[in-house]
């Protein structure tokens, strides 16, 4: 299958978010860190509101909340104001600015500013981070891959002497999976360090003191030492070419090792081989159990999913993970869709499931809403994969949604998702095929109740 | 907790001090406020408008958060529903965004066929200087619809400037319908955006009254009925800010009375009946007659239901912090039926004369504050202990991590909780949150409960 995507003008229900939410969030992956926003006040509370509604969690961005006369005039003197304010208010370690649209577009020197704030302010200052995201080049992704890239290029050392350990880059994953990883990292006996980490700062627990920056995200410490470390493995191939990972290479010669999103079994195979090599050590017995018996699972669910037909969306390198890991329990991908625009998601489905799929599907970049359903509703697909956008495509074709990524607005917990891994894939799988099995029950005249 | 130098002029304690309260500043750079920006206020009035395309000319995020974020139904067409943007690109920036602009205008109206099309500018049209004015003279002119520029480029003022432009933008629809067939006993309802269906319910007393309805503006909307809204004997308006500009200009151009109401909370949703009743009182006196008639009937099957949710709440402490202070006023009141005492209100958008009487209706102590931030909030939600608070999406999580109870009072709500009914829903859903066990876990309150002093740790 490989119709022309439909190429329309106006972008309806938009399948990608602008570019500095993802930098919000990958900032919020820092210890001690708040994220700020340069531009006007409506971005960052728009933003806010969208993150809270998944996360369920305080989230806090800043704003120089630019009037008329300072987009004439120029942001410098906001932004200085904004960041004493900050500072003063929440005693940050870190503050991550992000620009937005209007910042960009003013042509505000970032860069300069700081320098000035830097040389003018006196008394506490937190460490600044900057990262440059107009929405108009670029989705979510560009902006958490570049603050995280930021973020390495301004803080990273290494102290030269011998390298041990990992840096791991698992891109935007949910805090249940980062909790998983870490858990994984610390059975191989592999010091890591895992940037951004959002598992404590974005799903936190009920306090005794409402803390202003929530516990938890990378330490500062582990981030100046990152060019120490023995390797970086980073997931994502669809991200820009200098990344967190390429500039610790370059410049700490980091052996950086791209691998797809562990999802399914072929790819968390790679990852744990990956780890084996740089450990030193076997996989341990736990997770070769963990396989067992999802490989165990496969098997006793195959005859449901054999052949039945899935729409996915969402960002790039979760859309090219979950199509490999459908590919690899006999659902057959149709349509895989995202609203970024690499030039590389068709390449890397190609790479990663070719052989597996009886015939290719139509893989798209840069689309929305509207041409994922125009395209679906041709199809007859039997479920949808993807965040909770989808769910108006999935009602009006009456068929299950798998909620996976980012956002989970119309249900609980899409923090507490688990993708990655063979335990994510346990999960994902889980899901998959009792979806089937309950749309078979429910199509059922006599309604059975075994399966 | 000390707030901010710069804010504290924001903040009043009723009783305690003289009035004084700045409002309607700017966001404070730094501070997080819970504000958003003009496009959203323009955006929320306009919104339920369900037959009109709204399309956001801009980059995507304006466009994309805020796609089907409100609860305003319709009952017939949802175009409203849809997150049209024209997803600016870097080249136009560079060049301008006009002609992508107008072909998504031609293209769009061409497939969805909407009654009027409005364009709304953000911030980065602001700076690139399209002429959107001319654009949408253009595609009208071809499409034979109204096509009507919405001036909401976010950092041209907060959200009350958005609800000037939206009003505009709606000035230039009304007067272009026939007006012949409106009875002389008619209103247009303002200000009502039809969250879980209210104004349906608000309409059928209006009707049950005997008085037509011409134009809902904006809840459950419609272009034809906005264009002869100008041919209604009454306008009754909701909501402090969002559409008491469209009133005036209606009345100053058509000579178009207003009223103002709130149809939150008991009292003032009987009050709300009887003013309307009144206006017409002259030559139709049984309109008042049957106001007092469903006041009574919805009344008498209310009180009684809401008897068990005072006894259970009595005594409980509430915080409010709203986006406009009509809603504060009428939830004063509310939580006063309920028997409970209201420790905090805010809002975004509150004038000083509405603050002053705010101080004035509330007790000895509370809280007055205009655009708070998450950090105000925390402190004043610790330092008053409270049971439940009342405000958005955004404040929710803020009242959770301090173990206090919430109630959703924002355009993302599900519940209906305006008119008789929506009282009662509203003590329901303030019960549901107060009283749930889950509470006893949240460390705040097992510590409050043991050692109170301990409050002091936090400031
Ligand atoms: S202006 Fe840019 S940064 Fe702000 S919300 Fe819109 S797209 Fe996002
Ligand atoms: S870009 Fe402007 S209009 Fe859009 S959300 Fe931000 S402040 Fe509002």
């Amino acid at each position: 299958m490989s119709k022309n995507p439909p190429s329309y003008v106006a972008t309806t229900n938009a399948c990608k978010l602008c570019t500095p939410l993802g930098a919000a969030i990958a900032f919020k992956g820092i210890e001690g860190a708040v994220p700020y926003l340069h531009g006007s006040q409506g971005c960052a509370t728009y933003m806010r509101r969208y993150i809270i509604s998944h996360f369920n969690e305080p989230i806090d961005i800043a704003s120089s909340s630019l009037s008329e006369k300072h987009a004439v005039y120029g942001g410098g003197p906001n932004l200085k104001l904004g960041l004493m304010n900050v500072t003063e208010k929440y005693h940050p370690a870190l503050i991550g600015i992000a620009t937005t649209c209007l910042t960009e577009t003013i042509g505000d020197d970032v860069a300069m500013f700081l320098k000035e704030y830097d040389r003018d302010v006196e008394g506490e200052k937190p460490l600044m981070v900057q990262v440059a995201t107009p929405s108009y080049s670029g989705s979510h992704m560009e902006g958490f891959h570049d603050a995280v890239a930021s973020v390495v290029k301004t803080l990273a050392c290494d102290s030269k002497e011998t390298k041990a350990g990992l840096n791991l880059l698992p891109g935007f994953v949910s805090p249940a999976d980062i909790r998983y990883l870490k858990e994984i990292m610390e059975d191989f006996s592999l010091p890591v360090t895992v940037l951004p980490d959002i598992s404590d700062t974005l799903d936190g627990r009920a306090a005794i003191v409402y803390e202003k920056i929530q516990s938890g995200g990378t330490p500062l410490a582990a981030i100046s030492v990152m060019g120490d470390s023995l390797a970086s493995i980073e997931f994502g191939h669809t991200m820009a070419a200098e990344s967190g990972g390429s500039i610790l290479e370059k410049r700490f010669d980091v052996e950086n090792i791209r691998l797809d999103m562990p999802m399914g079994i072929a790819a968390t195979d790679l990852f744990f081989q990956e780890l084996q090599k740089i450990s030193g050590g076997p996989v341990p017995e736990k997770y070769q159990a963990e396989r067992g018996r999802l490989v165990d699972s496969y098997v006793d669910g195959h005859k449901y999913l054999y052949g039945k037909k899935a729409v996915i969306y969402g960002e790039e390198d979760l859309v090219v993970g979950l199509t490999a890991f459908l590919a690899e329990i006999g659902v057959m991908p149709l349509l895989c869709a995202s609203g970024g625009k690499s030039g590389r998601l068709k390449e890397r489905i190609t790479e990663r499931c070719g052989e597996l799929l009886p015939e290719e599907p139509g893989v798209f970049e840069n689309m929305d809403f509207y041409d994922i359903s125009e395209i679906a509703e041709s199809m007859n697909p039997d479920l949808i994969v993807g965040n909770s956008k989808g769910y108006p495509l999935a009602k009006k074709l009456s068929i299950p949604l798998i909620r996976v990524g980012f956002p989970i607005h119309d249900r609980m917990g899409g923090q507490r998702i688990l993708h990655l891994g063979y335990r994510g894939t346990q999960n994902l799988f889980d899901l998959v095929v009792n979806a089937c099995i309950a749309g078979k029950q429910d199509e059922s005249p006599i309604g059975y109740s075994y399966m | 907790m000390e707030p901010l130098k710069e804010r504290k002029e924001q903040i009043h304690r009723s009783g305690e001090e003289p009035f004084t309260l700045v409002c309607n500043k700017d966001s404070l750079a730094g501070a997080v406020s819970q504000r958003a920006c003009v496009f959203c206020g323009s955006r929320v009035v306009l919104y339920p408008i369900a037959d009109a395309l709204h399309l956001v000319h801009g980059p995507i995020g304006c466009a994309v958060y805020t796609w089907d974020i409100r609860g305003a139904l319709s009952s017939g067409p949802e175009l409203h529903r849809l997150s049209f943007s024209t997803d600016l690109q870097e080249l136009d920036v560079v060049f301008g965004g006009e002609k992508k602009l107008s072909a998504a205008l031609l293209e769009l109206i061409e497939r969805h066929n909407p009654a009027a099309a409005f364009v709304y500018s953000t911030c980065i049209v602001g700076i690139i200087g399209d002429d959107v004015e001319a654009v949408c003279r253009g595609v009208g002119k071809t499409t034979g619809i109204p096509v009507i520029p919405v001036q909401s480029e976010g950092f041209k003022g907060n959200k009350r400037a958005g609800y000037t432009a939206a009003c505009n933008a709606m000035a230039r629809l009304i007067g272009t319908g026939d007006t012949r067939s409106i009875s002389p006993h008619s209103i247009n309802i303002l200000g009502d955006f039809n969250l879980a269906g209210e104004i349906w319910m608000i309409r059928e007393y209006f009707e049950r009254m005997g008085v037509e309805v011409v134009a809902n503006i904006t809840g459950d909307g419609r272009v034809a009925d906005i264009k002869r809204a100008h041919g209604a004997a009454l306008n009754v308006v909701q909501c402090s800010g969002s559409t008491m500009d469209l009133a005036r200009m209606m009345e100053s151009e058509y000579g178009i009375p207003s009223i103002r109401v709130s149809y939150f909370g008991v009292e003032d949703m009987a009050q709300a009946l009887y003013d309307v009743a009144e206006h017409f009182i002259k030559d139709a006196p049984e309109i008042l007659e049957r106001a007092r008639e469903i006041v009574k009937e919805e009344l008498e099957q209310l009180l009684p239901r809401l008897a068990f949710y005072r006894g259970e709440l009595s005594g409980k402490k509430a915080a409010i912090y709203v986006g406009g202070t009509f809603k504060a006023f009428s939830l004063v009141k509310a939580f006063r039926l309920l028997e409970m005492e209201v420790v905090m209100v805010g809002s975004q958008t509150g004038t000083e004369e509405e603050y002053r009487e705010l101080a004035e209706i509330t007790d000895p102590g509370t809280i007055i504050v205009d655009d708070t931030n998450p950090l105000e909030l925390t402190s004043f939600l610790e330092e008053k202990r409270v049971d439940i608070f009342v405000g958005g999406v955004k404040e929710r999580p803020i009242a959770y991590k301090l173990g206090v109870g919430f109630c959703d009072h924002n355009h993302e709500r599900k519940e209906a909780l305006a008119g008789f009914s929506g009282m009662l829903n509203f003590a329901r859903e303030v019960h549901s949150s107060v009283m749930s066990p889950v509470w006893r876990f949240t460390p705040q309150r097992e510590r409050l409960e043991t050692v109170p002093e301990l409050l002091e740790v936090n400031r």
